[in-house]
C-alpha cells in the first residue's frame, strides 16, 4: 500500500516578476519502507515538492494551488497548521541540504535532538536523553554522552549531517524526506552518509524520499526513481527501468551526462539548451525546445502519461502509440 | 576563564589610568582656578593660602601623583566649593539616584525595544511593523533633551498629570525615564527587527519547523537568542549613551544625581570633584562593558573564553 500519494500537485509563487509555476501537476507514490529518488537539474522544483509535502512552503509568496497529498489517506493539503505540526517530525521528517546551517549554533546538540521528541511524545527527561544517546549511536557518532552537551561548531560537516539525521529520526517517523543530504559534503563523507541511509532503512524501515542530482547516489540506494524536469515528472519507474530502459529523451540525456566507469566514452554529452522559463512555461512538452526528437505535437500539446511497463511511466509523445506509429511512418518514407 | 578575566582586569586598569591622566592634563590645561571668582573678592594672600591648602601650588607632577594616590585609596578629600562635603559624600549621595535612573531606563529600553523589534519582524511589512519602525525612527532622531522638554510641556504643564521635576516618587520618575529610554529603545527595536528577520530565514529555523515545534517555541528558543547577539554587542555603546544622557536629563528634571555634581564641578573648577566623578563614571562604564563581554560569551558558545579551545574539528 502507498503510504504517501501525491496527485496532480501544483505549487506556484507570486513574485514581482509574475507567477512562477514551480511545480506543475506531479504525481508520486511512495510505498512503505522503500526509497524513492527524485532527480532533476537545479531549479526543476525538487525542493518545492519536498516542502509542499511538509507544508513548509513559505506563504506568501508560495501556494499549493491544486492537487492532493495523501498521507495514509489523509489529505495534507487540507490540514490546519496545528495538525501539520503534529505530523511534522513525528510522521514525516525532513533533512536539508546544508548541515552547517541546519543546526542552531547557540543550542547544544542534546537540546536540539530532544526537543522534537519532547514535542511529540510524553517522555521523561531521562527517557529523552536515553533516546537521544541511542540515536547518536545509530547514526554512528562516537562518545555520544560527551557529544550531547556539545555545540554544533564542535562537529565536522559529516558529523553534523549525522546529527541532523538523528534529529529527523528520533520520533521514528514513517517517511524521511532528504533534500540533497550529501550535496554539501565531500565525496568520502557522502559515501558514508549514503551508507548510513541504507543501514537506517534496514533497521527502522522508514520510507525515504531522496532528492538529489547525483545519479551515482541514486544508483546505489534508490528503489524507484522519478525524473523531474521544469516542475513536472517526465519519467518514473524502478531503478532498473530508469537506468537500463529509460525512454524519455531527457532521462537519456541525463544518463549520458554522467561519467561511467563501465563504458569507455571519449566525452560526456551535455544536454544542449536551458530549462524553460517557469514564468511562462511552454504550451506543449516543456522539454520540447531542447529535445532532438521533438515533433510538431510536442510543441503544441503537453504529453500524456504512457505506461511502458507496470509502474514505468513516461510523459513523452514519442512513447505514445500514435507517436510510435508516426515515427514508423516517417522511417518507412525515408 | 580565570586567565581571561585577569587579562581583562589588567587592560581595564590601564584604560582607567589613561583616562585619569587625560582628565588631569585637560583639567590643568583649562584656564581658571577654583578661587578666582570675580565676585568673591579674595585678596592675594588668602588665595595663596587656599591654594597651598589644596596643594595647588605644587608642581603639576606632584599634584598628579597626589591625585593618583587619592584614587588608589579612594579618598578624594573634601570638595573645594562645598567644603563641608567630601567627594565621597557627593558620590554616595548622587550615585544611587543616577544609577536608578540609568538602570531603569536601560532595562525598559531593552525590554520594550526587543519586544517592539520582534513584533515588527513577525508582522513584517504589516501595520505593526510600519508603526513600530516609525516610532523607532522618531525615537532615534529626536534628542533626549528635546523629548524631555516636549514631555514636560505635554504631561506636566498642559495636562498636569505628572510632576515637572525632582526625584521623589514613582510619578516623578516617569518622564525622565521615558526621555532617557526612548532613544536606546528605538535603536534596539530597529536592530532586533533586522537581525530577527535575518535569523528567521536561517535553515535551523526551517529545521525547527520541520520538527513540528510551535511558532512561539521557535521564536523564543531558536530565534531570539541569535537575534539578540547584535543587541548585546551594542549594549556597551548604549550604556555610554545612557550615562551621558543622565547628565542632561538630571539637569532638566533637577534630579539630584551624580550628573549634577559632575557638571557643576567642571564649571567651578572643583578639581577633587571633577577627578572623583570622572574616575567613578569611567570605572563604572568599564566594568559594565566587561560584563557585556562576559554576557556575550555566555550567549554565544562559539566565543570561547575558556583556557583550552575545546576539540574543534
Ligand atoms: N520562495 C520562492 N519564491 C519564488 N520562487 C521560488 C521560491 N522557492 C522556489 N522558487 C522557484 O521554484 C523553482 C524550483 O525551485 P526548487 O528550489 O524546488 O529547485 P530545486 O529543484 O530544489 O533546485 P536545486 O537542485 O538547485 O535545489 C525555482 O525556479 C525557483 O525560482
Ligand atoms: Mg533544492
Amino acid at each position: 500500500m502507498n503510504i504517501l500519494e501525491v496527485n496532480h500537485l501544483h505549487v506556484s509563487f507570486s513574485t514581482y516578476g509574475g507567477t512562477v509555476e514551480a511545480v506543475r501537476g506531479i504525481n508520486l507514490q511512495l510505498e512503505k519502507g522503500e526509497t524513492l529518488a527524485i532527480v532533476g537539474e537545479s531549479g526543476c522544483g525538487k525542493s518545492v515538492t519536498a516542502n509542499a509535502i511538509m507544508r513548509l512552503i513559505p506563504q506568501p509568496p508560495g501556494r499549493i494551488t491544486d492537487g492532493s497529498i495523501l498521507f495514509k489517506g489523509q489529505n495534507l493539503v487540507d490540514q490546519s497548521e496545528r495538525t501539520m505540526r503534529h505530523i511534522r517530525g513525528r510522521d514525516i521528517s525532513m533533512i536539508f541540504q546544508d548541515p552547517m546551517t541546519a543546526l542552531n549554533p547557540t543550542l547544544t546538540i542534546g537540546t536540539q535532538l530532544m526537543e522534537g521528541l519532547k514535542q511529540h511524545k510524553a517522555v521523561s527527561k531521562e527517557e529523552a536523553r536515553q533516546k537521544a544517546l541511542d540515536m547518536l549511536r545509530l547514526v554512528g557518532i562516537p562518545n555520544p554522552k560527551e557529544r550531547l552537551t556539545q555545540y554544533p561548531h564542535q562537529f565536522s560537516g559529516g558529523m553534523r549531517q549525522r546529527v541532523v539525521i538523528a534529529m529527523a529520526l528520533i520520533c521514528e517517523p514513517e517517511i524521511l524526506i532528504a533534500d540533497e543530504p550529501t550535496t554539501a559534503l565531500d565525496v568520502t563523507i557522502q559515501a558514508q552518509i549514503i551508507e548510513l541511509f541504507e543501514r537506517i532503512q534496514r533497521e527502522t524501515g522508514v520510507a525515504i524520499i531522496l532528492i538529489t542530482h547525483d545519479l551515482g547516489v541514486v544508483a546505489k540506494v534508490a528503489d524507484r526513481i522519478a525524473v523531474m524536469y521544469a516542475g513536472q515528472i517526465i519519467e518514473k519507474g524502478t531503478k532498473r527501468d530508469i537506468f537500463y530502459h529509460a525512454e524519455h529523451p531527457y532521462t537519456l540525456g541525463l544518463l549520458k551526462s554522467v561519467p561511467r566507469l563501465d563504458i569507455k566514452e571519449a566525452r560526456l554529452t551535455p544536454i544542449d539548451g536551458t530549462p524553460p522559463d517557469l514564468f511562462s512555461p511552454p504550451k506543449g512538452c516543456s522539454f520540447a525546445p531542447r529535445c532532438p526528437y521533438a515533433m510538431e505535437v510536442c510543441h503544441e500539446v503537453p504529453p500524456i502519461q504512457t505506461e511502458l511497463e507496470q509502474n514505468h511511466h513516461v510523459y513523452c509523445w514519442l512513447q505514445d502509440k500514435r507517436g510510435k506509429a508516426l515515427m514508423a511512418q516517417t522511417a518507412t518514407k525515408k | 576563564m580565570l586567565k581571561y578575566i585577569l587579562k581583562r582586569l589588567t587592560i581595564m586598569g590601564v584604560t582607567l589610568w589613561i583616562i585619569i591622566t587625560l582628565t588631569f592634563v585637560l583639567m590643568v590645561s583649562v584656564p581658571g582656578s577654583p578661587f578666582n571668582d570675580q565676585d568673591r573678592n579674595t585678596n592675594d594672600i588668602v588665595q595663596e593660602n587656599l591654594e597651598r591648602h589644596y596643594n595647588l601650588d605644587k608642581p603639576y607632577i606632584i599634584q598628579y601623583f597626589l591625585y593618583l594616590k587619592s584614587i588608589i585609596t579612594f579618598d578624594f578629600g573634601p570638595s573645594i566649593k562645598q567644603s563641608n562635603h567630601t567627594v565621597n559624600d557627593l558620590l554616595s549621595r548622587g550615585f544611587p539616584i543616577s544609577f536608578e535612573l540609568g538602570m531603569v531606563s536601560i532595562v525598559i529600553a531593552v525590554i520594550s525595544g526587543v519586544i517592539l523589534g520582534i513584533f515588527a519582524a513577525l508582522k513584517h511589512n504589516g501595520i505593526i511593523d510600519y508603526a513600530a519602525m516609525t516610532i523607532a525612527v522618531l525615537g532615534i532622531s529626536i534628542p533626549n533633551f528635546v523629548l524631555a522638554t516636549l514631555l514636560i510641556q505635554k504631561f506636566a504643564v498642559d495636562s498636569n498629570m505628572l510632576p515637572t521635576a525632582r526625584w521623589e516618587s514613582v510619578a516623578h520618575m516617569i518622564l525622565p525615564i521615558i526621555a532617557l529610554a526612548t532613544g536606546p529603545m528605538a535603536i534596539i527595536a530597529r536592530l532586533t527587527r533586522s537581525t530577527m528577520l535575518e535569523v528567521l530565514t536561517q535553515d535551523y529555523i526551517k529545521m525547527a519547523r520541520a520538527k513540528g515545534l510551535s511558532p512561539w517555541k521557535i521564536i523564543v528558543k531558536h530565534a531570539l537568542k541569535n537575534a539578540l547577539m547584535p543587541v548585546v554587542t551594542i549594549m556597551g555603546t548604549l550604556l555610554a549613551g545612557i550615562l551621558t544622557g543622565t547628565f542632561v536629563i538630571e539637569k532638566i528634571f533637577a534630579i539630584p544625581g551624580m550628573g549634577r555634581y559632575f557638571i557643576e564641578s567642571i564649571n567651578h573648577r572643583d578639581y577633587p570633584v571633577i577627578m572623583g566623578t570622572t574616575v567613578f563614571y569611567s570605572a563604572f562604564l568599564i566594568c559594565m562593558l566587561f560584563l557585556v563581554d562576559i554576557a556575550y560569551g555566555l550567549l554565544d558558545p562559539r566565543i570561547k573564553i575558556h583556557k583550552h579551545d575545546g576539540d574543534r574539528p
